[in-house]
């Protein structure tokens, strides 16, 4: 928690007290944390003058924002239409069950986060995941293992 | 820039980047090096070249020979071959899939040959990175021009010429828009640029932001120009790091040559930009609840009028437009609108970027002008369907718009006219679908998305789309019944009419367009309980056919489960005890033989 202190400090000097850059400082709390405990979201409201409340429809209205720690390796797998043509359903279902979690869950060993997203833009390499930030094109389950092998080696 | 002998043209778009074409650069500078030919070969990074479907792609300029599909290990033989002996590798040149030729020329490739880039003019020509390579090719000279040269009515008047029209989806002609906001008085009006590319399979506005992220600045800032604005927001989806790094990197460069900011080009006038990182909500792309996410709350939209022109963000007069409008503009200015007209339909000027995708030869990005037909963009730029599969139906306008089939591939693009078959121009999205797609299917994924993303905020949206996807649901399982479909119908007109925003008002689309044109695949789920397309798990028997299966073993390979029994020269046999009916044997099979 200590660490999430620290950074939530560095966050706060970079934003004037102002509502607008509510969403601002809950993207970066994000991006250096992975999620947003429950005492920065206090400490972020109070900076940017909105009820607490406030934060929390904002945080649970956008898909990026998390509220639970993450895991260390974060598994993306495209669900567009492109994607949905090719069979990326199949992929988070094979994830699923290998992991043994479901989407927007995380491993019991904190390795692993499968979430899913719409379109990144790829199309041409349906269908897309990403492990961390590596792209994988036409992806099939046995390309999903080797990423995750050493992603998990790393 | 010091001219090198040969310039290396190497996509690093995210398609390139994912297919390779980093551990490819790599690998060709470290061999340049090696031959010593640093001084007269220049590798340049350039943003998405289009041609996804057989990158990482390579230019050689001034040659213009196109390369594709680079590993690697092709890079001595490259640099011995070509850059050396100045001998065309065949072996990684374009193959034509019909002639089977190999085609050395980007511009003989009909990939190319049939497009006509306007907004994309720099894509693959320029280091996305370097404002200099941009001015060189005449950028910033629109914006120049309208700051020293014109006044505010006189820029309105020239976009109003061109007939530029929104490229976001929703068609509105962009000088009148302007001219709006221009009229309304305030101390303080904002500019935006709508980067949120919501549509899922749409990636038209990434490319452009990866390719020439200056041609957006230059945009708004003409636009700042023609309506009085100070301030400018890029609001950019986060699932597009590569956009918004290379859109960071583009506006320090336009302050620091003075671009932006005060005074610009002693011009007295001042404007500045900042990106928004979008948070991750469809809806965002709405203009109305845009502005609110940019306010730091939850991105609803609310009733219009007042139009943002009016009271947008902040409360203040404010223009939106779509990074593909914006990118137009600086050529409109620099070349005038008469030109940009001179192209297109009757009520549709210019060019208009696609993103095709799907079961297509030739996914990728392409810039067509208006009024060429469908067919054409499909069959000739796209390469038509893979697998020697048949076309079925193509999804124009995301999850607003429709499906078009066959018999009306010849409508030509044009706002208009792709309203009329009952599909919307949208943002560029192109999804063509072969035989094995069941639209049923199709309607129940994109409602699944609108649903999903209906942002709760009035009921006819909120309920209706969930009644619509329970019921589409129930027809993919077997469990449909015949007054469902009626009731889908009623309910759509509902919604259509009833609903706050765009998102809702077009909702239904996606079952509207495919009961229009594929009403016996709804019968055929509602009463056979059968799925044509072999798509819908509950609706299949996951048993082999005994006199279709050529004993080939490819569903046993592709089984992730282990339910498949084959052994060679057999026929297969599915386990019903371990089959998850996941689909992955009828996907693999080549002859049809799973039922
Ligand atoms: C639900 C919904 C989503 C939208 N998403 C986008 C989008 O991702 N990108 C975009 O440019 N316009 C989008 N639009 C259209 C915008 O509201 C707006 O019309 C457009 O950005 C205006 O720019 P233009 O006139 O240059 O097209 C969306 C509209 C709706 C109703
Ligand atoms: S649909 Fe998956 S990358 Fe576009």
């Amino acid at each position: 928690m200590l660490q999430q202190a620290e950074i939530l400090e560095s966050v706060l000097e970079r934003y004037p007290s102002k509502p607008e850059y509510l969403i601002f400082m809950l993207q970066d709390i994000q991006a250096d944390c992975g999620y947003i405990a429950p005492e920065s979201m206090e400490i972020i409201c109070e900076h940017a003058n909105v009820p607490i409340t406030q934060g929390y429809s904002v945080a649970t209205f956008y898909q990026s924002f998390r509220l639970e720690p993450q895991g260390e390796h974060e598994i993306k797998v495209c669900l567009g239409t492109a994607c949905h043509l090719k069979g990326g359903e199949r992929l988070v279902e094979n994830l699923e069950r290998k992991l043994d979690i479901h989407r927007g869950e995380t491993t019991e060993d904190m390795m692993f986060t499968l979430n899913t997203v719409n379109c990144l833009g790829a199309c041409a390499m349906a269908p897309v995941a990403v492990v961390d930030d590596e792209y994988i094109s036409s992806t099939t389950p046995a390309k999903l293992d080797k990423s995750l092998k050493a992603a998990q080696q790393q | 820039m010091n001219q090198a002998r040969l310039e290396l043209m190497l996509c690093g778009g995210t398609g390139c980047r994912a297919s390779g074409s980093h551990p490819f650069k790599d690998a060709l500078a470290a061999e340049i090096t090696r031959r010593e030919l640093d001084g007269e070969i220049r590798i340049v990074e350039t943003g998405c070249n289009g041609f996804c479907a057989v990158g990482p792609v390579m230019l050689v300029l001034p040659e213009d020979v196109f390369y594709q599909k680079l590993r690697p290990e092709d890079v001595p033989e490259l640099v011995e071959e070509h850059l050396i002996k100045g001998k065309v590798v065949e072996r990684l040149l374009y193959k034509d899939p019909g002639t089977k030729k190999r085609i050395p020329l980007m511009h003989d490739i009909p990939f190319f040959s049939n497009q006509m880039f306007w907004a994309m003019r720099n894509k693959g020509y320029i280091d996305p990175e370097k404002i200099d390579e941009y001015i060189a090719r005449d950028g910033y000279f629109g914006a120049a021009r309208a700051l020293t040269e014109m006044s505010p009515e006189m820029i309105i008047e020239e976009v109003k010429t061109s007939g530029l029209r929104g490229r976001g989806g929703a068609g509105f002609p962009a000088g009148v828009k302007w001219e709006f906001a221009s009229k309304t008085q305030s101390d303080i009006k904002y500019t935006l640029c709508n980067a949120d590319e919501g549509d899922p399979g749409a990636f038209m506005d990434r490319s452009i932001l990866e390719a020439d992220p200056h041609a957006v600045l230059e945009g708004m800032i003409i636009a700042a120009r023609a309506i009085g604005s100070s301030k400018g927001y890029i609001y950019c989806r986060t699932e597009y790091p590569l956009a918004l790094a290379r859109l960071g990197l583009a506006i320090k460069q336009a302050r620091e040559y003075g671009l932006l900011g005060k005074d610009i080009l002693g011009s007295g006038f001042d404007f500045d930009v900042e990106i928004y990182q979008g948070a991750g909500a469809f809806v965002c792309g709405e203009e109305t609840a845009l502005m609110r996410s940019i306010e730091g709350r939850r991105g609803m939209p609310r009733p219009r009028p007042p139009f943002p022109a009016h009271k947008g963000l902040f409360n203040k007069p404010t223009v939106l437009n779509n990074v593909e409008t914006l990118a137009n503009v600086g050529q409109i200015i620099l070349h005038g609108g008469e030109r940009y007209a001179s192209v297109g339909t009757e009520t549709s000027k210019g060019t208009k970027v696609f993103a095709i995708s799907g079961d297509v030869n030739n996914i990728g990005l392409v810039e067509v002008p208006m009024g060429i037909t469908l067919r054409k963009m499909i069959f000739e730029i796209g390469g038509g369907i893979p697998k020697k599969r048949k076309f079925k139906a193509v999804q124009l306008g995301g999850p607003s718009g429709g499906c078009i089939p066959e018999h009306l591939l010849d409508t030509p693009v044009d706002f208009e006219e792709i309203a009329k078959v009952g599909a919307i121009m949208g943002s560029g999205g192109v999804i063509v679908m072969d035989d094995q797609t069941c639209m049923v299917d199709m309607a129940r994924f994109f409602m699944d998305f609108i649903q999903e993303e209906s942002c709760g905020k009035c009921t006819p949206c909120r309920e209706g789309t969930r009644r619509i996807l329970q019921i589409v649901e129930r027809i993919c399982e077997g469990h449909g019944v015949p007054e469902d479909i009626e009731t889908l119908e009623e309910l759509s007109v509902v919604i259509k009419n009833s609903s706050l925003c765009g998102l809702g008002q077009t909702a239904p689309n996606p079952v509207l367009s495919t009961l229009r044109y594929f009403r016996e695949e709804y019968d055929a789920h509602v009463y056979e309980k059968r799925c044509p397309a072999k798509r819908c798990a509950a609706l299949l028997d996951f048993k082999v056919n005994e006199d279709k299966c050529t004993k080939c073993g490819l569903c046993y390979k592709a089984c992730p489960v282990d339910a498949i029994v084959w052994k060679k020269k057999e026929v297969a046999f599915i386990d019903q005890e371990k089959c998850i009916q996941c689909l992955s044997c009828f996907s693999a099979c080549k002859f049809d033989a799973i039922d």
